[in-house]
């Protein structure tokens, strides 16, 4: 039923959940477009900002920069790049945009959405997973382990699994639902499956005692004969008319 | 009435079917199906309240309540698609409501201002208890590599040139310190923020390092410790020890300290891989990773007030000895009463001491790797067991292990 790629994900009940984890290939496309967004955030306020601060056409640091120019300048654009995937994951609950657009989110080994503790101890082991450069640790611990994950990952119990896409009902579960037929109940029908596969082996009294009694609930008059009382179980299981 | 006729007409054999292939069964497969289908509405309902609970709180307690109930109900259906019809798009279907349904009941639910508190009060405290250790050796290595460095530019001169920069050395020939009118060059705001902002990275990196089996958390404090005695070493053989003293003594106490306290969250995220106690290596990477992480926090706010200490108070040379060593201790003890958990003391006590040591316990998933003890073991999980639970999250779900897990 599963993918090997899944994580599956025991509940309390009791149905497994099934989470496709998402590979180096995805990942990397996530990481390419918000560096890209966070290099376009940093650049444009940079730029803005400077060509403010110098009051002419110059993105050009002064020789000697006073407090606003860090203040104003530098440090929002720091931030913007530095605590771009920390700030959107906790607000966008795992995701960013670039995961949002290569379709995966970060869940936890519970399937889970991962707490602010567990993102931030994510992104700080940036630190380790972008060396020695362009995220070389990082990519090979994806392609290396089993879950395709950072060290950051690891370390807090996280994992990216592609989002389930919205999924149309088919028609005929629509038609079913609108249906003015009553199906039997899930209990009727092990009932009536069960009478019918052990037929041949109950007495006849005891067949006829038990098919009246199921027929009964739903309306039916029994037939006397055996074989015929064994017709409408089998056209009651199936829907049709008895 | 026709069977063709029926709106959930039979599409595919479910597997009974195709291991007894009787008509019984068949038939049996088709009702249950049906029943399945008629129960489309209720599945779109439950999708929809799992997706406005993800985005606002639950109106009321049956709200909520009812969330759980489309869970069960999404489980149980999920259950029977997947064996009656589970090559079709409505088992697709309740497979994403599942998903969505299993997420929004499992988001933990955040409140900022408690989270805070808490970690402030209760979990940095139980980090630094369980820290213990490492913060012992991690100080003890620091401070041989302090002696180290001290002895090896005192013995050999000429190896200050591999721990200082060649501006330094020269400045230092001069008789001056590199520090002294630093404030002409650079305003405090900007020297603190540059401050701040390389020691918070270098505390990171120290903790992050220790993914290397310790080694390299075990390399940025060993150099620390060898810089800062090389240093003092040098300044000393020129007569500017006593000044190089006065400049750190009101900011390095609690940087110094930091650093250690960095060390060793780094150093215990290195021995859950040298030595794994809780289950896997990985399982136990994960937990160290996640417990000492906490110490970070209160370690980058200890910096940002360091750095404003060395970037508005270190540099200015009139202010006393005892006046910086009034700061530089007062300050270390604000850190002492942090770690501890002091400025966060509950209003009454809820609880005596062993319950108490237990309680810090009971933020852990699980027994400190320090410990291998059954008695850690049962301690905590008791705890956790009697821990109040004002934002109690969900049941958690486990993960499976795949290695274990059956063929279909």
């Amino acid at each position: 039923m599963h993918n090997a790629r899944d994580l599956v994900v025991d509940s309390v009940t009791g149905v497994d959940l099934a989470l496709p984890v998402a590979g180096p290939g995805a990942r990397s496309y996530a990481f390419l477009i918000d560096w890209l967004i966070r290099a376009i955030l940093f650049t444009s306020w940079y730029g803005v900002a400077a060509l403010l601060y110098n009051r002419r056409w110059t993105f050009i640091a002064p020789m000697n920069p006073d407090v606003k120019w860090f203040v104003l300048v530098v440090t929002p654009a720091a931030v913007m790049y530095f605590l771009y995937h920390f700030v959107l994951e906790i607000a966008m609950h795992g995701r960013t945009p670039g995961k949002r657009m290569a379709g995966i989110h970060i869940v936890t080994r519970t399937g889970g959405s991962p707490g602010v503790g567990a993102l931030l101890t994510r992104n700080v082991f940036r630190l380790v997973d972008s060396l020695p450069l362009l995220y070389g640790v990082g990519l090979v611990a994806t392609f290396a382990t089993r879950d395709h994950v950072r060290i950051g990952d690891m370390a807090a119990g996280t994992i990216l699994v592609y989002e389930r896409p919205d999924v149309v009902l088919p028609e005929r579960a629509t038609a079913a639902a609108a249906s003015s037929e009553r199906a039997l109940r899930n209990s009727d029908v092990e009932v009536i499956t069960e009478l019918l596969m052990r037929w041949p082996q109950l007495e006849s009294e005891a067949r006829q005692h038990l098919g009246a009694a199921i027929l009964k609930r739903h309306g039916v008059n029994a037939a006397t004969i055996d074989t015929e009382l064994r017709a409408q179980l089998e056209r009651l299981l199936r829907g049709a008319p008895t | 009435m026709n069977t063709n006729s029926r709106p959930g007409a039979k599409a595919t054999s479910s597997p009974t079917a195709t291991s007894n292939p009787t008509p019984t069964t068949n038939a049996r497969d088709h009702a249950l199906e049906f029943s399945l289908l008629q129960r489309a509405e209720r599945w779109k309902a439950a999708t929809a309240r799992a997706q406005r609970l993800a985005r606002e709180p639950a109106s009321d307690l049956a709200d909520a309540t009812q969330m759980a109930d489309d869970y069960r109900l999404l489980a149980h259906d999920l259950a029977r698609a997947r064996r009656l019809i589970p090559d079709t798009r409505t088992r697709e279907y309740l497979e994403a409501a599942y998903v969505r349904a299993h997420n929004t009941l499992h988001r933990t639910a955040w409140h900022p201002g408690y989270a805070l508190l808490n970690l402030f009060r209760d979990e940095i405290p139980a980090v630094v208890r369980w820290l213990t250790p490492h913060i012992l050796w991690a100080t003890t290595i620091f401070i041989l590599t302090v002696f180290a460095g001290y002895w090896m530019v005192h013995t050999y001169p000429d190896v200050i040139g591999l721990f200082a920069s060649p501006d330094l050395i020269a400045t230092v020939e001069r008789g001056q310190l590199w520090t002294e009118g630093i404030l002409n060059i650079v305003p405090s705001s900007v020297l603190s923020l540059q401050i701040l902002t390389n020691n918070i990275v270098v505390s990171l990196f120290a903790y992050c390092a220790g993914f290397v089996f310790g080694l390299g958390t075990l390399y940025i404090l060993g150099l620390n410790g060898l810089m800062l005695g090389a240093v003092f070493a040098f300044t000393g053989q020129h007569g500017l020890e006593a000044a190089l003293f006065r400049f750190i003594v009101a900011h390095g106490c609690v940087e110094i300290s930091v650093m250690c306290l960095s060390g060793a969250a780094g150093a215990a995220v290195g021995e859950a891989l040298i030595r794994p106690s809780c289950g896997s290596r990985s399982e136990s990477f994960r937990i160290a990773a996640l417990r000492s992480g906490k110490l970070l926090i209160a370690c980058a706010v200890l910096l940002v007030g360091s750095g404003l200490i060395e970037g508005y108070i270190s540099p200015r040379p009139h202010l006393p000895l005892w006046g910086r060593l009034v700061i530089g201790i007062g300050y270390w003890i604000v850190m002492i009463a942090l770690l501890k958990g002091w400025f966060f003391r509950r209003a009454t006590p809820v609880a005596s001491d062993a319950t108490t040591h237990t309680r810090a316990a009971a933020s852990f998933p699980t027994n400190p790797p320090m410990s291998r003890s059954r008695e850690h073991r049962d301690v905590s999980a008791a705890t956790v067991a009697a821990r109040p639970a004002p934002h109690a999250p969900a049941p958690r779900a486990q993960p499976r292990d795949r290695s274990t897990r059956e063929p279909r």
